[in-house]
């Protein structure tokens, strides 16, 4: 008699355990949160000096840019601020739903726009050409696969999407200065630093996170921080930089 | 008139039964020549259809064309033909028409056909092989085509496949991975059908030649298709270890062609110690010989249906021709270099190609003479094969002039790379060896189909081919002198934005002289099922295909008997019921 | 009837197409180039020599075929008198004076272009050629080049030519364009490479092509004669982006390149 009861209180504990554990996986959306993480990322040493980009080759770009656009390597911007960094959540986070806006990427007067285009895992990306030349876009993922298409001038844009976290390098095979990135995350929570180099990750649930910052010249950092109600916490981030981008 | 001319025969196998083995894996060397046609016909009006959609995009770069993107949404997405896609239609271009045209019907389809009835003998020596020689070239065709099919779509580096771009693998662009992979292997698998067929060529030739046909009393088109055998050995023997090594270089890791230190869309690529020159010179080494191999047969063609229509032999006879065509064949093994002036091997060797290279000039210049002194007091009938043998003469004399400009070095500087070179190689081989072609068909028809094609629609399109291929052609000439650079998808440079005016009168006059060919393609059908009954001889011609029992001939070709010659080929005479005599006549009858 | 046709086309599409050639409706762009004049002279004289080649031959077509038509009125055969001897001595004595003559000259020609060492005082500028775009190097200041580490090379950094500048102290002042600028009148050396397929340079006013091979350094010189702005041109299928691959020649005053060379290198 006993023993029946303890199978009934074993089967309905561990139904109970197994259904918590599987609507935990099956959870859609992490918690909502509110705190936030913000700070400034920054340099030590001499930055490189970005170099203007010869279109001579293309004198209907040309001549879009007087003066000439220089390379994005490395960009910052007095006093010490970098620009173009990607600050997100690496560990930590849940991923959350996939964002049905796409991201946009435009080729405008030979030069990618934006430099460097975030965007999360299976996010549309739609890639514009506004330019009256043909471009040939070719991303050159390790994890995704890799495509290479041409895009001559009043085409519709390429709609595509990204299905492993990557870093990926853009390029142009048509125009060889041409060049940016695609960052696909895994998280909503990230930010590119602008031209005053700050960042701010909002909406973060209590944890512990792993923030990262990725600079395409010189790698990434990573720091942890434990949020525990709804502050903002400050997180800085300096990158030596060397007088010479190669 | 043939008692005296024929002993019974041994039959080398017996007549075939039923559907599959008379019409598909037939052992027939007819019905394996109409496959190769049939093989050739396809592929010409699908290149054919490759060159529009290239002179559309050249005369206008920014049309969307209706279709283009379903067939290929990468190569043309909402119609309009990206850069690669351009190149693609153009590698496939080139590659089908040099290969599956112009390889095939003037040697493979009309030499299988008419080549043992024209030495006198049933069948190939090696019938079995000759069956697989076709069937091997059906599944390089497929190969090839298979191309248009997979995601990356065709190769981009042309039908001349030079390494790096080649080699390296898809880092190259698109269409340089599984696309050049299916072209390296569909070539590979091409050269073995071309070794076995020149194999059956020679052996027929040398060995199986009837009683009294010696090889000086060979029609002309015999001796160019069995010159053209030879040289096919030596060639594709050369075109197929090519091929084996490109596709080690891509998929094996080895560095044939490709030297250290390739940095291909920012990735350093991991070979070294190849060369890319080394594909050049093998390349060419087969390559050259190969676009003879493309004219010799046509040559061979012209001179062999003229004196039906001069009613005369061709000046010389035998020993010119057919020595020139000889010297022909020989010399293009020594000048391959001249598709390598500028190629960065060193420029002393460029004098000594080029000197090869000119004097081949005096064979081709005989040929033409030699024609020339034979329309020369002759009596012309200008029915629809002559004129194509005169129109062949006249374009003849036109590409082969351009040759001289890109024979010298010091001229090559300025029109290498230029439309001047597409606009010579296409009169000699897009024009001249179709002439051929199209002379083989009308002059041939009758005797493969039993049936006249129509002379009204022949003569409309020899007439109208005739004006068009000049249009097409001529102005290129104007291109290239004026430096417009060959293998652009579009003309983005300044000084060649002023010649668009030029590419859009080409592509106009393409586009209606590719209409017309559909009147060749009705005519050619309707025939064949509906054409007017042909007697055996209808132009009144001289050598063994004419002597034949029956139009189409028997499948032992004569009915179970040898022919036995008694005279040369092209034997006209004054006076009398006619005015020539076929070979197999015995010494006694006719007038000499 | 119909001979007469196809002799009276064929005399016409002659008759145009030489005038075309003639009247130079289309033709080469103005030789801005001390050695050029060789090679337009070998290329008028190649003209007219085959042009009336061209002509006689095509004519001689013509006219036969308008002449000896069968007019069904018994005329007899007539062959060609000296028959197929002839025409063998013939075109072996006409084509080997012709090809005598065109490779005596055309050699020396071809030799001066491109046997004929640099003269000693050509200023070097280096060349890299890559899918889809020329880039020169000028030693800069210090007169020396600096050493390349194809490791470095990165078309998204603009180092095209794998340069150490961190390093290499004589790579600090190389100046990398993506316009060749040079000073009329001065003998240039360019040492040409290829990134990553064959490519080819060509300037028609300069009456130079040359491939650049992958693995190979290749020499050209040319000597510009005239100021002005001309087009560099890839011969050499390259890829997808082939027909853009292009870069400007500025032929300049030496003044106004010595000014130049200062700017890029204060940069």
């Amino acid at each position: 008699m006993q023993r029946k009861y303890i199978v009934i209180l074993a089967l309905v504990v561990g139904t109970a355990a197994l259904s918590s554990a599987l609507f935990m996986l099956a959870a859609p959306a992490p918690p909502a949160g509110s705190a936030t993480v913000a700070g400034k990322v920054t340099y030590t040493g001499t930055p490189p000096k970005m170099k203007p980009i010869d279109m001579s080759k293309e004198p209907v770009c040309a001549k879009e840019h007087n003066p000439p656009e220089t390379t994005e390597n490395v960009v910052t911007h007095p006093p010490d601020a970098l620009e173009y960094v990607v600050v997100y959540i690496s560990a930590g986070d849940q991923p959350g739903p996939t964002p049905t806006q796409a991201a946009r990427y435009d080729q405008k007067g030979c030069v990618y726009t934006p430099h460097v285009a975030v965007m999360q895992v299976n996010q549309p990306l739609e890639i514009y050409t506004d330019d009256p030349v043909a471009h040939n876009i070719h991303p050159m993922p390790k994890a995704n696969p890799e495509w290479n298409k041409s895009q001559p001038p009043n085409t519709p844009p390429i709609q595509t999407k990204w299905e492993k976290p990557e870093f990926i390098p853009v390029k142009c095979n048509i125009h060889p200065w041409m060049h940016g990135y695609f960052v696909v995350l895994n998280t909503s929570h990230y930010a590119i630093t602008g031209e005053d180099g700050s960042f701010s990750l909002k909406g973060l649930a209590p944890g512990k996170y792993t923030v990262t910052a990725w600079q395409e010249q010189y790698g990434t950092q990573s720091q942890d921080v434990t949020i525990s109600g709804s502050e903002t916490k400050t997180l800085n981030f300096v990158f030596k930089v060397l007088p010479y981008a190669f | 008139m043939h008692e005296a001319s024929a002993q019974p025969a041994v039959h080398h196998h017996a007549p075939p039964q039923g559907f599959i083995r008379k019409n598909v894996f037939s052992l027939d060397h007819k019905v394996i020549g109409l496959q190769y046609y049939g093989l050739a016909l396809v592929a010409v009006f699908i290149g054919m259809i490759l060159s529009w959609l290239m002179r559309i995009h050249l005369g206008w770069s920014t049309l969307a064309i209706p279709g283009l993107g379903k067939l290929s949404a990468n190569g043309a997405p909402g119609g309009v033909m990206t850069p690669e896609y351009y190149l693609s239609l153009m590698t496939m271009h080139g590659t089908i028409m040099v290969f599956f045209v112009l390889t095939n019907a003037p040697l493979a389809a009309f030499g299988n056909y008419f080549l043992p009835i024209q030495v006198g003998a049933e069948d190939m020596a090696f019938p079995r092989i000759n069956m697989m020689s076709f069937w091997v070239t059906f599944v390089a065709f497929l190969v090839l085509i298979a191309a248009f099919f997979v995601s990356d779509g065709p190769p981009i580096s042309g039908w001349t496949a030079y390494a790096p771009l080649s080699a390296v693998g898809k880092d190259a662009g698109p269409g340089q991975a599984l696309g050049q992979n299916l072209w390296a292997i569909s070539i590979a698998i091409f050269c073995i059908g071309q070794l076995l067929g020149s194999l059956n060529i020679i052996a027929t030739t040398l060995d199986l030649r009837t009683k009294g046909m010696s090889l000086a009393r060979m029609p002309f088109s015999t001796w160019a298709w069995f010159v053209t055998a030879v040289m096919g050995l030596l060639a594709f023997a050369v075109l197929l270890p090519a091929c084996v090594l490109l596709i080690l270089d891509r998929v094996a890791g080895t560095s044939f062609f490709l030297p250290a230190g390739l940095v291909v869309s920012d990735k350093l690529q991991p070979h070294s110690g190849g060369s890319p020159l080394l594909w050049q010179h093998l390349f060419w080494f087969f390559g050259h010989p190969e676009v003879y191999i493309a004219i010799l047969p046509s040559i061979g063609i012209v001179s062999h249906i003229l004196p039906s229509f001069l009613r005369k032999n061709i000046l010389g006879g035998t020993r010119t021709m057919v020595g020139s065509l000889i010297a022909f064949g020989f010399l293009s093994y020594m000048v391959w270099g001249h598709h390598m002036f500028l190629s960065g091997m060193n420029p002393f060797s460029a004098i000594l190609f080029s000197v090869p290279t000119l004097i081949i000039t005096i064979p081709a210049a005989i040929i033409t003479l030699v024609w020339l002194g034979s329309i020369y007091g002759a009596k012309i009938r200008f029915d629809s094969p002559a004129l194509f043998c005169l129109g062949f003469i006249s374009v003849f004399i036109t590409g082969g002039i351009s040759g001289f400009f890109l024979a010298q070095p010091s001229t090559d500087i300025y029109l290498h790379a230029t439309y001047f070179v597409v606009a010579h190689f296409h009169f000699v081989m897009g024009v001249a060896a179709m002439f051929g072609i199209f002379a083989g068909t009308y002059f041939w028809a009758p005797k493969m189909f039993g049936r006249m094609m129509n002379e009204t629609l022949a003569k409309l399109h020899f007439w109208l081919t005739f004006i068009g291929v000049y249009c097409i052609f001529m102005p290129m000439h104007y291109l290239g002198l004026a430096g417009n650079v060959r293998r652009y998808a579009l003309f983005s440079d300044d000084y060649m934005i002023p010649l668009t005016p030029v590419h859009k009168f080409i592509t106009i006059a393409a586009l209606f002289t590719g209409a017309v060919q559909f009147i060749f393609l009705y005519n050619l059908f309707h025939t064949r099922f509906w054409g007017k009954k042909a007697p055996d001889n209808p132009w009144e011609s001289t050598t063994l295909e004419w002597s034949t029992p029956s139009s189409p001939p028997p499948f032992d070709n004569f009915g179970g008997k040898h022919p036995v010659v008694h005279r040369g080929p092209y034997e006209f005479v004054e006076g009398g019921t006619a005015d020539y005599v076929m070979q197999t006549s015995p010494e006694q009858v006719g007038a000499h | 009837m119909t001979g007469k046709l196809f002799g009276l086309l064929v005399a016409i599409i002659t008759v145009v197409s030489t005038a075309f050639f003639i009247m130079h409706t289309w033709w080469l762009p103005q030789d801005i180039s001390v050695l050029g004049h060789g090679v337009d002279h070998q290329l008028n004289e190649t003209m007219i020599g085959t042009g009336l080649l061209f002509v006689a031959a095509q004519l001689v077509l013509a006219v036969f075929v308008w002449m000896y038509g069968d007019n069904k009125d018994g005329r007899k055969i007539k062959f060609f008198p000296g028959g197929g001897g002839v025409m063998v001595t013939f075109a072996i004595i006409l084509v080997g004076i012709e090809i005598l003559v065109l490779t005596f000259v055309g050699s020396k020609v071809w030799a001066s272009i491109y046997i004929a060492p640099p003269p000693a005082d050509s200023m070097q500028i280096d060349v890299s050629a890559e899918q889809f775009a020329f880039y020169f190097r000028y030693p800069g200041p210090d007169g020396k080049f600096g050493v390349v580490h194809p490791e470095m090379l990165s078309d998204s950094n603009g180092n095209y030519f794998g340069l150490d500048p961190a390093n290499d102290v004589d790579a600090r002042d190389d100046i990398v364009v993506g316009e060749l600028t040079v000073p009329v009148n001065r003998p240039i050396l360019l040492t040409m490479h290829a990134k990553d397929m064959i490519h080819s340079f060509y300037v028609p006013e300069l009456r130079i092509q040359q491939d650049i091979v992958p693995g190979l350094t290749i020499p050209l010189h040319f000597t510009a004669t005239k100021e002005g702005k001309y087009e560099i041109v890839c011969t050499q299928l390259c890829g997808l982006g082939h027909y853009s691959m292009r870069a400007y020649l500025q032929v300049v005053s030496q003044s106004d390149f010595d000014q130049w060379l200062k700017t890029q290198s204060g940069d």
